[in-house]
């Protein structure tokens, strides 16, 4: 038991140490311990040599998208990696108050380390905080949390990046075409990364005066939705350059309209990175010639994380001895020149 | 509400006689002041459309869109309103949409081809509803509760199958009939579906001792069952045609989006009764037409498409969504009292 319990002082230690002042109060069980020892161990970089042996809770979402399951695929194939790493995983919730519940469980149980996908960030921020005070780091995956005191460690995508990129690509594609006519096949409105999304977008598209967004519609994340809206979004405009479509599940949808309405007159961006993207962009014998990441390897990007800091570890390639307190993913465009590269990462 | 407490046999002879002209091309003349008050509305839409974007929304492709986007709600609606109009209410069947498009949409099931994803689809849909009718007919549970249950199970069930993801269609023959070389005289064949099960129970309300049964119950079971009517055969029955209207619509959105995903059929059942209210089925029961939910259920794709054209954004379509269920409910209240 004593080796536990230095073992959580010490992870709390570098918890209080980067997340600021208010922790301290609650870390006078080992303060000196916990302060001493980083810079005595010289904070090795995590590798794939098994060491501490490291539970790590994750409480992850419903997977009723093909993106959110592979979130959680991605964190227990990660998981299973590892010889040192045992997963206790809760069943996926889209419910905050069920999901506050079962990290709670999480924090009962004592795992080492929290890896926390919330179904609401702001709602669940209480329980990140708790976890916090318990002694247990949390490693606080995309839907982010109000306030960094809830985690030690936020990994996630960049949905503004995702815009930008996408309007980028467009953008060059389009480049020296006059009056170019592009459109936008949004995710859910009443999300925020949504907005996030056609943010970065917009700030792109202005970098090019001749390309003009002539409609936006928004879809639900769903292929029924994806095709309902594109089917409409096509009647609108009949002349059309461009597509941005916000996710590749909807995407399935948006091409199906696009199919049934005989369009091929433009050149169409998806979103996300699904397998059935990379295999059309690699078919290359439609509209879709890109798809812009928002990459589920995250999860076990996130899985690597917490094990790095249930052993006291940082990451490789970095001179901190530490994890950093955030990381976001880069929005990498895939097209037909790098699609391979990737195609192994697509999701179902 | 002129509604009877008299004998329902007299409501149903009653309200017969207004929808059943000898011909539907002499429906128009013959029609009652709420049919007519809604094509008036359809009407004024599409004079907007008309007005706000000439170009886009008077165009043959367009009212084959708006069609073949009110096949698949309006098959689920024409199920709903023989529910409705008995007294009862289903709220499963957005989630026995997804449940038997998913099902019919395993890799299992698509190596049947055609046939076997139509076959299951069909049969996932009137099990579901066999469930419903059973529980409710024999096991006297409340409509509300038991399609409650039965929208939570058949949505949990469906994720299950899926495990989240998106299952795709690879068989050809049912991917080609959304295309359009599958249409016939420039009718798709979903719209063809659709005008089937709408004339089908059209005939099936209003021309059969089901239908008149059906109304009967609604109006006062207890009546309908001094008059001889076995009230529990009935409600299974009316729960199984549900069912099953939910089994064809899967088939068609399967056809329409290429997939079967378990977020299928999301809030058809707020559709499909909204259709219907607007329509001028009674939630209470013993009063309601399929011409008038098929109405109302063409007024909501109307608006949908309008607001499209026009681009404007979704959170003003709900908005409008939920004025125009407003408005009608009360022009209804004023009609119903004036007749």
């Amino acid at each position: 038991m004593p080796e536990i319990t230095s073992r959580r002082g010490l992870l709390f230690g570098a918890a209080a140490v980067s997340t600021g002042a208010l922790l301290t109060g609650c870390t006078s069980n080992e303060p000196s311990d916990s302060k001493d020892e980083p810079a005595a161990n010289d904070q090795p970089a995590a590798d794939d040599k098994p060491g501490k042996q490291v539970t790590i809770g994750f409480a992850g979402p419903q997977a009723d998208h093909g993106w959110l399951n592979a979130i959680n695929d991605n964190a227990k194939n990660r998981a299973e990696k590892y010889s040192d790493v045992t997963l206790e995983i809760t069943e996926g919730s889209n419910d905050t108050a069920q999901q506050i519940g079962q990290i709670e469980t999480l924090i009962n149980k004592k795992v080492d380390v929290l890896v926390v996908l919330p179904a609401d960030g702001k709602a669940l921020t209480q329980v990140g905080l708790k976890a916090m005070r318990a002694g247990i780091p949390v490693v606080n995956l995309d839907r982010i949390f109000n306030t960094p005191q809830a985690y030690r460690c936020w990994i996630g995508g960049d949905n503004y990046g995702m815009g930008l990129n996408a309007g980028h690509y467009i953008g060059e594609k389009l480049k020296g075409k006059s009056g170019a006519r592009v459109i936008e096949l949004a995710g859910l409105d009443n999300l925020e990364l949504t907005k996030q999304r056609t943010q970065g977008f917009d700030d792109a598209l202005k970098n090019y005066p001749n390309i003009k967004k002539v409609a936006r519609q928004a879809a639900e994340f769903t292929v029924e939705s994806g095709q309902a809206k594109m089917a409409q979004l096509l009647q609108a405009q009949s002349k059309v350059d461009a597509l941005w479509n916000h996710d590749d599940d909807q995407g399935v949808g948006a091409l199906r309209a696009i199919e049934q309405a005989g369009r091929d007159d433009f050149l169409m961006v998806g979103g996300a990175g699904a397998l059935s993207a990379f295999q059309a962009i690699e078919q290359d014998d439609g509209v879709l010639k890109a798809t812009v990441l928002y990459p589920p390897t995250m999860a076990a990007s996130a899985i690597d994380l917490a094990r790095a800091l249930g052993q006291s570890k940082g990451i490789g390639g970095l001179a901190e001895f530490e994890i950093p307190s955030s990381l976001t993913l880069y929005s990498a465009v895939v097209d037909k020149t790098n699609v391979d590269q990737y195609m192994s990462t697509g999701f179902k | 509400m002129t509604q009877p407490v008299s004998p329902p046999r007299d409501s149903s002879t009653d309200k017969v006689p207004p929808a059943q002209p000898p011909a539907w091309r002499g429906m128009l003349i013959r029609a009652d002041v709420r049919t007519l008050s809604l094509l008036g509305v359809l009407a004024a839409l599409i004079l907007i459309g008309g007005i706000t974007k000439p170009d886009e929304f008077l165009d043959t492709r367009n009212l084959q869109l708006v069609l073949t986007q009110a096949s698949v709600i309006g098959v689920v609606t024409v199920g709903m309103t023989f529910v409705i109009v008995s007294g009862g209410i289903d709220l499963s069947v957005g989630a026995i949409v997804a449940l038997a498009s998913v099902w019919a949409t395993t890799v299992a099931t698509q190596e049947y081809g055609f046939a076997g994803i139509l076959f299951t689809a069909v049969v996932v849909g009137v099990g579901c509803g066999l469930v419903n009718g059973v529980l409710i007919a024999y096991g006297a549970m409340v409509p509300f509760i038991a399609t409650l249950a039965m929208l939570a199970s058949a949505r949990g069930l469906s994720l299950q199958i899926t495990d989240g993801k998106t299952q795709i269609v690879t068989v050809p023959s049912v991917l080609d009939l959304g295309e359009r070389d599958a249409y016939v005289l420039g009718i798709p064949p979903l719209v063809m579906v659709f005008a089937v099960v709408t004339v089908i129970g059209w005939l099936v309300l209003n021309r059969t001792t089901f239908g008149r049964r059906t109304v009967a119950v609604g109006g006062n079971p207890e009546a309908a069952r001094l008059a001889g009517i076995d009230v529990r055969r009935q409600r299974l029955y009316l729960y199984l045609l549900s069912g099953l209207c939910c089994g064809i619509a899967a088939f068609l959105l399967i056809i329409l989006a290429g997939s079967g995903q378990n977020t299928n059929g999301n809030l058809y059942e707020l559709d499909a009764i909204a259709a219907a209210i607007i329509g001028g089925t009674l939630l209470t029961g013993g009063r309601g037409t399929i011409t008038g939910s098929v109405l109302g259920v063409l007024i909501f794709t109307t608006i949908t498409n309008i607001f499209a054209l026009n681009n404007l954004q979704s959170d003003v379509q709900q908005i409008a969504k939920g004025a125009i269920i407003v408005a009608a409910v009360l022009v209804q209240r004023r009609t119903a009292s004036t007749t």
